[in-house]
């Protein structure tokens, strides 16, 4: 069967080719070649140049041009820098690092060393979850090998150049994957952000240089070290350079790990590859960048994926979850969801972040539950804006993007659920009546004997009904009755 | 173990690597996904299962490797078996019952079986 080729694989290149854990198949495709030629017979400042000109941004979701960070590192003088990669996946439904580095950890290894030599640095440092055992264990591979082979650690292929790797192991803190929290928790200190500037890049771990990328970011590295910054930056968007690699999941049949070119639309990522809404179902809306980003709906299906347009919409690149709803999701359900788990999330440090995630959830789960007021809205608004504008970190000031991001394309589902007081999508259980049509019900009596609480009445062969006031709500008579008789309204 | 000095050194493990690419042109390669996810689907059953049915066969030119993540997260356990003189084809949506299935009509007879899964990608090599 042939089918379209719509991904391009840089990250993810070798991941599913090689054996992760034999270095001399990571040789083999041209593996610590771009190190090599680096060190033998390049300069930081040309690295730099490289990294610059191909236009990568990062890839854990904020964008910022990958080698301007590099430059800002390299710019000060210092005894010592560092180099650390941010392996601390938290998103929900996010598992792009996990698979690049159980799949080809080499890579990260090399394009932290490529970093360190372009910087100055002589340590890196790996921050990465300790819910990801395998990963740790062939990264830990990796980076043994590679030692033992002279491609890590005292004058790699004897040009004088020293790096080293070590590893930290995150204790699954949602806030940890933020820059600067994550540096407090590498010094061990509670996982808290602190006001930037000053930038990590200019006094990060115990207060020295420090370039923090996404293990994403150092997947690219060799390749465009390899191929050439022309190549890497000929492929996406004008600025939104390369591929983005994300986790397709939820309500989509073919749930994977893709890796698209910057510019793909929305229609071909739902459709072509990831082949539609299981079961018929209409395809609603997707979450992008997590519980920091925002939902992107059917009407944006033309929309190219880029960082730009991303946040144009609302939402934001992240680092490539994708959640897919269909026309089952209450957009406000889904907001509350998010809330939630970022109200939990919250190290607790700002106050807007801290009590601000609060107050949202709970005016959200008053819509949810039939008890909001039109002004909840506004008042929903402005504390969402206040929130963005004053939270200390990056995980308080997108933790509203959801409910801006749901309220500005899915404005009709609140009105339904405050005015109306229904949810059309037929989720929140407060706002629901589960009914009988009479003109389809045979009286078979099967619903009756489902029903848990025994709210549902009629004689055999005569229409049925449900007594509202007694009915959970837990939809079992649904999914028995064999003429569609039941519906939720 | 020889200690990589140049860029030298580092091209003739390339050359090792083709000249091992090459040795396997005459054998049958299964190349077994084995990420965290593949295998908690069910990927290493899989893996021992083929293994098993290959000798019970009498199929011995068999090489296996293990690889990470084959991104078809849907058709999990998968499996890349690539016949000598063939392209690789990629198998998802195994089981003991249906590795084994696998390895009677495909391995031994070339005769190709469900859940082939088409690949969607360009990739890139270095």
């Amino acid at each position: 069967m042939e089918v379209a080729k719509k991904q391009l694989r840089i990250a993810t290149r070798n991941c599913g080719f090689i054996d992760p854990e034999n270095i001399e198949d990571y040789f083999g495709v041209r593996g610590y070649e771009a190190l090599a030629n680096a060190i033998t017979a390049g300069t930081p400042a040309g690295v730099i140049d490289e990294v610059k000109k191909s236009g990568i941004r990062g890839r854990g979701g904020g964008g910022f041009p990958t080698g301007t960070k590099w430059g800002f590192a390299a710019a000060n003088q210092t005894d010592q820098k560092y180099v650390v990669c941010n392996a601390d996946e938290g998103d929900p439904g996010a598992f792009m690092d996990r698979a690049v580095l159980e799949g080809d950890p080499h890579s990260v290894v090399e394009a932290m060393a490529i970093c360190g030599y372009a910087i100055g640095a002589s340590i890196g440092v790996v921050y990465i979850r300790a819910e990801y055992p395998l990963a740790i264990k062939r990264l830990v591979k990796a980076i043994e090998d590679a030692r033992a082979y002279g491609v890590l650690g005292k004058n790699i292929m004897g040009s004088g150049f020293d790096f080293d790797i070590e590893l930290k192991y995150g204790a699954g803190a949602f806030v940890c994957g933020e820059e600067t929290a994550l540096i407090r928790s590498m010094e061990g200190s509670r996982g808290e952000p602190y006001t930037k500037p000053p930038f990590p890049a200019n006094s990060g771990y115990w207060s020295k240089p420090t370039i923090v990328n996404n293990v994403e970011t150092f997947a690219n590295i060799p390749a465009i070290m390899v191929k050439g910054a022309d190549w890497f930056s000929s492929i996406g968007t004008e600025k939104s350079k390369g591929t983005k690699v994300f986790a397709l999941a939820g309500k989509i049949n073919n749930t994977g790990l893709i890796e698209v070119p910057m510019g793909i639309t929305l229609k071909e990522v739902i459709f072509d590859i990831g082949g539609g809404c299981p079961g018929g179902k209409e395809f609603k809306a997707v979450q992008t960048g997590g519980p920091s980003g925002g939902a992107l709906t059917y009407k944006d299906s033309d929309v190219p994926i880029d960082y730009d347009n991303l946040l144009a919409k609302n939402s934001m690149m992240g680092s490539g979850g994708m959640i897919v709803m269909d026309e089952d999701n209450c957009m406000v359900d889904i907001a509350k969801f998010f809330l939630d788990f970022t109200m939990d999330e919250t190290c607790g440090k700002c106050t807007p972040c801290r009590i601000g995630s609060k107050r949202l959830y709970e005016i959200l789960s008053k819509i949810t539950h039939g008890q909001g007021t039109e002004a909840d809205f506004e008042k929903l608004k402005t504390l969402a804006v206040n929130i963005k504008d004053t939270a200390l970190c990056g995980l308080g000031q997108t933790m509203p993007n959801p409910v801006l991001s749901t309220m500005n394309t899915f404005a009709d589902e609140y009105i339904a659920h405050v005015r109306d007081k229904k949810c059309p999508a037929g989720v929140c259980v407060d706002l629901l009546e589960i009914v009988i049509l009479p003109e389809k019900c045979v009286g078979c009596t099967l619903c009756a004997r489902v029903c848990p609480v025994n709210c549902i009445s009629g004689k055999v062969k005569e229409a049925h009904v449900i007594d509202q006031a007694a009915c959970i709500k837990c939809g079992a008579c649904i999914e028995k009755c064999k003429f569609d008789a039941i519906v939720k309204k | 173990m020889a200690k990589i000095a140049s860029i030298a050194d580092l091209k003739k493990f390339q050359e090792d690597y083709k000249a091992k690419v090459a040795a396997r042109k005459d054998k049958i390669l299964v190349n077994v996904s084995l990420a965290t996810c593949s295998i908690a689907s069910g990927g290493k059953t899989v893996m021992e299962a083929i293994k098993d049915e290959a000798n019970k066969q009498g199929i011995n030119n068999v090489e296996f490797m293990q690889s990470g993540c084959m991104t078809y997260c849907y058709a999990e356990p998968t499996v890349v078996v690539t016949l000598p003189g063939k392209a690789p084809v990629c198998f998802g949506k195994l089981d003991e019952k249906s590795a084994r299935e696998l390895v009677q009509k495909y391995l031994k007879a070339g005769e190709l079986v469900d859940n082939v899964i088409p690949e969607n990608y360009v990739r890139v090599e270095l």
